[in-house]
This record gives C-alpha cells, sequence and structure tokens, in this order.
C-alpha cells in the first residue's frame, strides 16, 4: 500500500512477542530452479504427470528444505495441487522418483506416506462433517490399538490409549481455539473453523511434514493471524511446512524459501524478497501491479484519497 | 373382517423368523451402509449364500446344521472378497451397480437348470431339517402365548435367531464405540480426509463388507431354517424391503434395524390382512387381490417419505442426515 493512504488506525504490532527470524543459507550456490538444499527433506526427481495432452507437471529436480517454511505459489492451473497430490501419493506420476527423508516414495500409497510422517491438508477443507470435531482430531492419531477390528472389540485394549489421544486433541483444540466447540458436529462449524480443525487434526499424527494447501483460502484476516502463528509455531517445533498459498502477504510474511511454478514446471526459487523481484516471476504471475492497491487499477480510488 | 385376528396376526411378526432375518440383513446393512457408506445393493445375494450354503451343505454333502451356517458364513466372505477387491478402489456409487448385478448373477445361477440336483432349480430346496431339529432342546409342545404361540421347532428357530440377532448387536455396538467404528464413520464422509491420517481406507472397507456380509448370510439361515428355499425370495425387491426397514429404524444407529424389521413386518403383515379386508366389505373400490399388491404400492410411498423427511431414521440423531448430505 502507498504511504499516501490515510491510516485510520495506528499501525498494531502484529505479533504479541518478537518476530521470528527467517531460516537463510538453505540452499547451495546459487538460487536458480532446482538449486541443491543443505539439508533437503524432499528430493524429486524428474516428475511429469499428464492428463490427456496436458503436461499438469514438469519438475526436473526439487528439493524441499527441512524444518524451513517453504511456499508453492503460482497461477492457476500451474500444477501446484497436482505436485501436492504427487508427493502425497493421491496421484501417481507417469515418470519420476522422489524421495522424503531419504526413503523412496515411488509407488507408496497415501496412506503409507501420511503414516511416514508426512501429512497435508487439503485446498476444499475435508472435515469429517457427522463426526464431532472431537472424533475428527481423534481420527488423527497415529498408532491406534482400537483401530484393529478385533482388538477394537475389547475397550480394555484400547481405552488407556484413547484417553491418552483425548487429552492431545483436547490440548491441541484450546490452542486452535476450537475446544468450546467439541462435542458439535464438523459439518456446523464454518469454513475457517474447519481449515482450523483441519489443520489442527493433521498435527495429531506427530508430523514431520506438514503440507497445506492453500490455508488461508476464505478466512478472515483475525483469524489469517492466528494461523500464521500456529504455522510459524509448527517451524519451531522441529517441523518442515510446504504451503501453497495465493496470498502474497502472506507468504512474505512467514516464507523462508519461495518455489515458483508456471505450466507445470518450476521457473524460480529463492528466498521470498529475492524471488518477488524476479522478473519472471512477476511476469509469470503476480504482475506489474503487486504493490498497487486495487482500487488504483481500476480507477475507483485515488491516493489522495479523493474520488 | 375380523379385526382382532388381523391385530393378532400383525403382531406376531414381533418376532416372526422372517422379522429376524430381515434385522440381521438390515443389521448387515447398517454396518455396510449406515456406517461405512458403502452402498451395497445385493443384501439379497447376501441372503441367497446364507440360504443356500446352509441347505445345499446339509441337503447335499450330509453337514450338521452348524456346518450349514458356517458354509454360510464362509461363503459370505468370499463373495464380499470377490465383490470387494475390483470395486471398492472406486467411487462408492460403482459398488452399488456392482452390487445388483452380481445379486441377479448369484440369483440367476441358483435358478438356472442347469445346477438343478444342488440347488432344486425353480423348485428351490426343501427337507434339511433333521439336524436342526434333531439338536432341539425343546421336547415337544407348544411354547409363548397369545399371538406369539408356537411349536417347539418355531421356539427353536426363534431362539437361535433371536440369540443370533443379540449377538449381532453387540458386535456393532462394541465397533462402532471403538476407534475401529470411528475409522469407518469417517470413510463414509470423507475417504480421502482418513486416507491422509494414514490409514488404510480399502483394507477397512473390505472389513465393513465382509463383516456386513456375514450377518446378511446369517438372516438367510434364519429365513430359510423354518421352511424352504425358494429362489424367488431372493430378488431385488428384498433388497429394497431390507433396505426400508434399515432407513425407517436408522441406517447409523444400532438398534434401528432391529426396530425397522419389526415395524416394517408389522404393518406389512396388517396391510397385507386389512386392506383385502376392507375391499370384501366394499371400501375399497378393487378386488382382494389387487388390494393385497397395494401395500407394496404403500411400502415405496413409505421408503420416500422416510427418506425426504426423516433421512436419520426413528431412532437416528436428529442433526445427522445420514441420506441427504
Amino acid at each position: 500500500m502507498s504511504s499516501e493512504i490515510p491510516e485510520p488506525v495506528p499501525p498494531v504490532s502484529p505479533m504479541p512477542h518478537a518476530p521470528r527470524p527467517k531460516s537463510v543459507g538453505l540452499h547451495k550456490g546459487e538460487p536458480a530452479p532446482g538449486v541443491a538444499k543443505v539439508d533437503p527433506i524432499i528430493v524429486a526427481d524428474g516428475i511429469t504427470r499428464t492428463f490427456g495432452g496436458l503436461t499438469a507437471v514438469n519438475v526436473e529436480h526439487l528439493e524441499i528444505p527441512r524444518n524451513a517454511i517453504t511456499a508453492l505459489i503460482g497461477p492457476n492451473g500451474a500444477g501446484k495441487t497436482t505436485l501436492f497430490n504427487l508427493l502425497t501419493g493421491f496421484d501417481k506420476p507417469d515418470t519420476g522418483s522422489w524421495t522424503f527423508d531419504g526413503k523412496s516414495l515411488s509407488n507408496v500409497p497415501a496412506y503409507r506416506v501420511a503414516r511416514m510422517g508426512q501429512v497435508r491438508t487439503f485446498q476444499l477443507t475435508k472435515a469429517l462433517g457427522l463426526l464431532t470435531v472431537l472424533e475428527n482430531m481423534k481420527l488423527g492419531a497415529k498408532g491406534q490399538t482400537g483401530e484393529n477390528f478385533f482388538q477394537g472389540l475389547f475397550p480394555a485394549l484400547w481405552r488407556k490409549q484413547d484417553k491418552e489421544i483425548e487429552q492431545k486433541a483436547l490440548d491441541l483444540l484450546v490452542k486452535f481455539k476450537l475446544d468450546a466447540k467439541k462435542d458439535d458436529f464438523a459439518a456446523s462449524l464454518s469454513g475457517g473453523q474447519r481449515k482450523l480443525l483441519e489443520m489442527a487434526r493433521a498435527l495429531m499424527s506427530d508430523p514431520v511434514l506438514v503440507m497445506l494447501d492453500e490455508p488461508m483460502a476464505g478466512v478472515n484476516p483475525a483469524l489469517t493471524q492466528s494461523l500464521l502463528d500456529k504455522i510459524l509455531d509448527l517451524k519451531d517445533e522441529g517441523m518442515t511446512v510446504l504451503f501453497v498459498e495465493h496470498d502474497m502477504h502472506m507468504v512474505r510474511h512467514i516464507a523462508d524459501w519461495v518455489i515458483v511454478m508456471a505450466e507445470g514446471q518450476v521457473v524460480a526459487e529463492g528466498p521470498p524478497l529475492e524471488v518477488m523481484q524476479n522478473p519472471a516471476v512477476i511476469d509469470a504471475y503476480l504482475g506489474a501491479h503487486q504493490e498497487i492497491d486495487l482500487g488504483e487499477l481500476t480507477g475507483r480510488y485515488t491516493p489522495e484519497g479523493k474520488n | 373382517m375380523d379385526l382382532a385376528q388381523i391385530l393378532s396376526n400383525s403382531v406376531a411378526f414381533i418376532i416372526a423368523p422372517a422379522t429376524i432375518a430381515y434385522a440381521l440383513a438390515a443389521i448387515g446393512l447398517s454396518v455396510q451402509f449406515g456406517y461405512a457408506g458403502l452402498l451395497n445393493m445385493g443384501i439379497a445375494a447376501y441372503m441367497a449364500i446364507g440360504a443356500y450354503g446352509y441347505a445345499i451343505s446339509v441337503l447335499t454333502f450330509g453337514f450338521p446344521w452348524w456346518g450349514g451356517v458356517l458354509v454360510g458364513i464362509v461363503g459370505s466372505v468370499i463373495f464380499s472378497l470377490i465383490l470387494g477387491i475390483p470395486t471398492l478402489r472406486l467411487r462408492g456409487d460403482y459398488l452399488a451397480i456392482v452390487t445388483i448385478a452380481a445379486a441377479e448373477v448369484l440369483r440367476l445361477l441358483f435358478l438356472t437348470a442347469t445346477f438343478d440336483s444342488v440347488t432344486g432349480s425353480a423348485d428351490g430346496l426343501s427337507g434339511y431339517h433333521n439336524s436342526f431339529r434333531a439338536a432341539n432342546p425343546f421336547p415337544e409342545g407348544t411354547y409363548g402365548f397369545g399371538p406369539w404361540e408356537m411349536s417347539a421347532n418355531g421356539a427353536w428357530v426363534t431362539t437361535i435367531g433371536v440369540l443370533l440377532v443379540a449377538v449381532s448387536l453387540l458386535v456393532v455396538w462394541a465397533l462402532m464405540r471403538s476407534p475401529w467404528g470411528r475409522v469407518l464413520k469417517g470413510i463414509r464422509e470423507d475417504e480421502d480426509a482418513v486416507r491422509a491420517l494414514g490409514k488404510n481406507v480399502f483394507s477397512f472397507k473390505l472389513q465393513a463388507l465382509v463383516l456386513g456380509g456375514v450377518f446378511g448370510a446369517l438372516g438367510g439361515v434364519v429365513y430359510a431354517l423354518p421352511s424352504s428355499v425358494n429362489p424367488g425370495s431372493y430378488v431385488t425387491s428384498l433388497t429394497f424391503f431390507v433396505y426400508t426397514a434399515l432407513l425407517l429404524g436408522g441406517a447409523a444407529t444400532v438398534f434401528g434395524p432391529v426396530l425397522g424389521s419389526i415395524l416394517f413386518w408389522v404393518l406389512q403383515t396388517f396391510l397385507g390382512n386389512i386392506l383385502p379386508g376392507l375391499a370384501s366389505i366394499g371400501v375399497l373400490p378393487v378386488s382382494s387381490s389387487q388390494a393385497s399388491t397395494l401395500r407394496f404400492i404403500l411400502v415405496g410411498v413409505a421408503l420416500m417419505l422416510i427418506v425426504i423427511f426423516r433421512p436419520q431414521g426413528i431412532l437416528g440423531n436428529k442433526k445427522e442426515l445420514t441420506f441427504v448430505k
């Protein structure tokens, strides 16, 4: 926003505590598409996926840095979600191989990928509507004895573990401010609350890598702030975050590393501020007017505040 | 028209073998459809497998009655695996198409004259009662009272049937409050979300199909126990009747299938008696035989009304609309 715009309220510090530093020095050599990382958690090679004649994803080499927040940006139809689906086993690539934590993920089904510690959320939230919020949460825990058919018949075998899981779920719900809703059906939650629930549920499995598909879409500004803090918390707790997002303020604010996709390919990557100056990225995605208020573009608002 | 007799006939169906058979089949469907969201449109085939498995193994292979029951159960498990392995990876609607077709294929196999020596083709099977009746602990005489008076054999069938229902209810109740049941309900809501949480969705769906199928086969056994096996019973409309009973009681409830089956049979019998009666005294402008088929029209209307106005069934949670989402 340009400085001439009158500010009705004094700027409030968005975070109650000291700003958390960004991770730097994640890469080796010059930032370029496919640059090697110091400590990659995901290494993908030669991944292609076509739908009929359309090449949705064509990634030669990609590394995701460990214990950092990586943003995946790009125009609609760039293949971001398809890449997400491929990395999490929800879709199979035509060619290519990729590893997670040094273990190959080729032909590993989605549920095994999740068990290895790589959980994801969905662009269109998938709250389990007719389960209560608490049940949604408890479903997220890994390695539950009671999920075996025969052991499930005998509560003595799983009750203790279930109590522990419930406590963990309640703690997370408090953190995500959903504890008052714990006995409501998830179907009764608002869109933003469902986003929170889905993220909290993903955390029930103690993931190593959290993949968020548009975590901020449809979330009101106040909630965005608390979600951002949650994502930064994940990194502090030692997790790696990879997210797809269109909100450039968010990307700039929390991402340590940005990967830009266009037409299925990685066209640029690097630290957020540098990537956003990259002419290729501006052409392909951001547009030349990203810093200008929308009102100025449409002519309905002038910097002088008169119209 | 003897109203007292009609009422007595109707309430007798509260514990009739047919009611128990429907209840077992509906419990099976509640696991598959109500909890796991698997649209199994072939429950009649499971009942046929139970009934034929029982009758054939007793008649052709000389098994004792309990051996026949086991054969019925094993048969249903094999059927579930054959149906489930190729189709459960696909979207839900395909299971409905495949199961309805498989049920017809199976019924026609039982009906064809090619296997007449084993299946009895169109005549069905009968006369397999010796082993079961020999095991009857009840001495000759009549049991029960009023509308529920029955012979020693009837009491034996009812006892076995009620025991099977009780055990099935216990199993379903225990499973659906366990984490296993939680995963199943999650799959019903959104299987991709459950997959993303590290659950082997395919395996859970197959387990639900097998478990529900076993209950369906037990229903078929109870259906066959008192009288005979008739291929005309296991038609697609049987599937819809069981669905009506299930939805009436509540698809995702433990006791709903039992309540629904009781209501279904009591009402069916009541209408089947009262409508011809009304026709014979001139209240209904149709013949008696037309009047008795009128009840099937009423069943269809009832099914539509349930699905539109109370999709969660009588026992279902008001907030829980299982059928419409």
